[in-house]
């Protein structure tokens, strides 16, 4: 950029700390810290405004945190076999394997969060204590003992099955955040839409999503039955 | 009326219970960390935005000399889980049921049944968070009730789960609150203008591509697509597609939108989705989720192309 240029280019020291940070596997709070600082500070602000505006925007932020006190409840009945019991569902039904059950799960959340009922699910409440253990016991009924790599993925992969399903389910529901905050800025943009013209086109994407990701979970299993072929007998 | 300030003490109370069980652990960086959070639940609207910066500065303080540990409080063994899960039976779904169901069947009744609405009875659109500050209260009066488990049971296993997630519970609003400061310092601002620079002239496929690409680069840059979609709205969708190629603005503003939300499945940043549950899934690798959604995402993105393209311009003109 020549002399003549006005913008003040050095905010995006921030973004470039967060990448290196994250890369070299330093502490993340850490990192996303030091960004602000960073990113506050060469835009001219000083430090006790970059302190306050964290402090300001940390504060706002708390109901992120708050949904930790469910904590408890999966933890008390975690102690009571809520793992176990949900692996032991599984195990009583004849036939199930791991894609059968992911998909289902994908198409459950995709739909109940399209008609807005996306808190339905989720990591702490549904993921840990539930999916997450039925498909590990579904894998295992039908490929035996796993592997730890092989199990990881399969653990990796009923919490991208949430996301997957939350995220491109979600928007089909005319009155959620994003559709309203697209619906915002058309609006300011001269651009008066209903809400429901908006959320008709998160369909086509929702159908992509949903046929993609059961593919790749199809594949999965597959793949984790290369790894034992043999073993689909010896499962208890 | 019920706002999200009661949700706070109740949280407070809950952080601070965990704080006191890690002093008595004696595992100190614990009790300091968590103890933090709980003065930041109870006082945070009260103490002004110095004081809550120089917390957040203290939490990652005692986060980055590696203050936090895992903890193993007493609990039990694998066998007796299997032995209760057979005697309990399909019951034990019950109580993990009640939160979410409260959430969701308390938002739907507040907001259509006629009369709660104007009752004021919770804080404007609060209304699903506190119910579930209620359904986590009903849910563990409801197992307890039943479960009858030793008096500082709930707590003790919650700590377990909590610090096994340890100073990943708070990245997500830590992102947060890097958002509000990308915001203040004109970030999206600076990225949109090297996007507009970005376009190649007359190509609508193009550009086409370079928003769907600004959409998701920018996304996994802040971690959501919330932060990226006004930015790239002002910068290519508006400008570009809608004015000067005359695509349709509602397939443009929300594809594009999806086609940010393949980059969330793509980044670290998103830590709610991405690295939280790696932490819950006790997964040895934390950018595990990420890996096994890789897969799902970039296809997905190109079809989001296809979408706007065919959607906004084949299909509309």
């Amino acid at each position: 950029m020549n002399e003549g240029d006005v913008v003040n280019y050095w905010p995006l020291a921030g973004i470039a700390l967060v990448v290196i940070g994250f890369a070299m596997r330093l502490n993340p709070l850490m990192v996303v810290v030091g960004a602000a600082a960073a990113t506050g500070l060469l835009a001219g602000l000083d430090v006790v405004a970059v302190v306050e505006a964290l402090g300001k925007a940390f504060n706002d932020n708390r109901y992120i945190s708050v949904t930790w006190i469910i904590l408890p409840v999966i933890g008390l009945l975690e102690r009571y076999g809520l793992q176990q019991r949900a692996r032991g569902l599984i195990e009583s039904m004849r036939g199930a394997t791991m894609s059968k059950l992911l998909v289902a799960y994908l198409l459950f959340r995709q739909v109940t969060a399209a008609i807005g009922m996306k808190d339905i699910g989720g990591h702490p409440q549904a993921v840990r204590p539930l999916v997450a253990p039925m498909a590990e016991a579904a894998a295992e009924m039908s490929h035996g003992d796993l592997p730890e790599d092989e199990r990881e993925k399969v653990k990796a992969m009923s919490a991208a099955t949430d996301n997957v399903g939350l995220f491109f389910g979600e928007d089909i529901f005319f009155a959620i955040a994003s559709i309203l905050l697209i619906q915002s800025v058309l609006k300011t943009n001269g651009y008066d839409l209903a809400a429901i013209e908006l959320a008709v086109w998160a369909i086509p994407t929702a159908v992509c999503a949903f046929i993609i990701h059961a593919w790749r979970i199809r594949a999965l299993d597959r793949r984790l039955a290369k790894v034992r072929p043999s073993n689909a007998e010896s499962a208890a | 009326m019920i706002t999200y300030e009661w949700l706070y003490m109740l949280a407070g109370g809950f952080f601070l219970l965990w704080s006191i069980l890690s002093l008595r652990d004696k595992r100190i960086g614990n009790a300091a960390f968590w103890g933090l959070l709980a003065v930041s639940f109870f006082a945070g609207s009260h103490i002004g935005n110095f004081a809550n910066g120089l917390l957040v500065l203290a939490l990652v303080v005692i986060a980055g000399l590696g203050g936090l540990k895992r903890s193993e409080p007493e609990t039990t063994s694998a066998e007796e889980r299997l032995a209760w899960s057979n005697k309990l039976g399909n019951a034990l779904f019950v109580p993990a049921l009640i939160v979410p169901i409260t959430a969701v069947a308390g938002t739907l009744l507040y907001n259509y049944v006629p009369g709660f609405l104007e009752s004021q009875l919770f804080e404007d659109k609060r209304e699903t968070l506190i119910l579930f500050g209620f359904g986590v209260v009903i849910a563990l009066i409801v197992a307890v009730a039943w479960l009858r488990p030793p008096a500082l049971a709930p707590a003790e296993e919650g700590r377990r789960l909590l610090d096994s997630i340890g100073w990943a519970a708070i990245l997500p609003q830590m992102l947060a609150a890097l958002g509000a400061v990308f915001a203040l310092a004109g970030v999206g601002e600076i990225i949109g203008g090297f996007a507009g620079q970005a376009i190649p002239d007359g190509s609508v496929f193009l550009t086409v591509v370079v928003f769907a690409l600004g959409m998701a680069l920018f996304t996994m840059i802040m971690g959501n697509a919330f932060a990226a979609f006004p930015v790239m709205a002002a910068a290519i969708g508006i400008p570009l597609l809608v004015e000067a190629y005359g695509g349709d603005p509602a397939v443009i503003g929300a594809v594009g939108m999806l086609a940010g939300f393949c980059g969330t499945l793509l980044t670290p940043m998103a830590a709610n989705f991405n690295i939280v549950p790696a932490a819950l899934l006790e997964l040895k690798d934390q950018n595990g989720v990420i890996r096994q959604q890789v897969g799902t995402a970039i296809p997905l993105w190109v079809c989001n192309v296809v979408i706007i393209y065919v959607g906004a311009f084949l299909l509309w003109n």
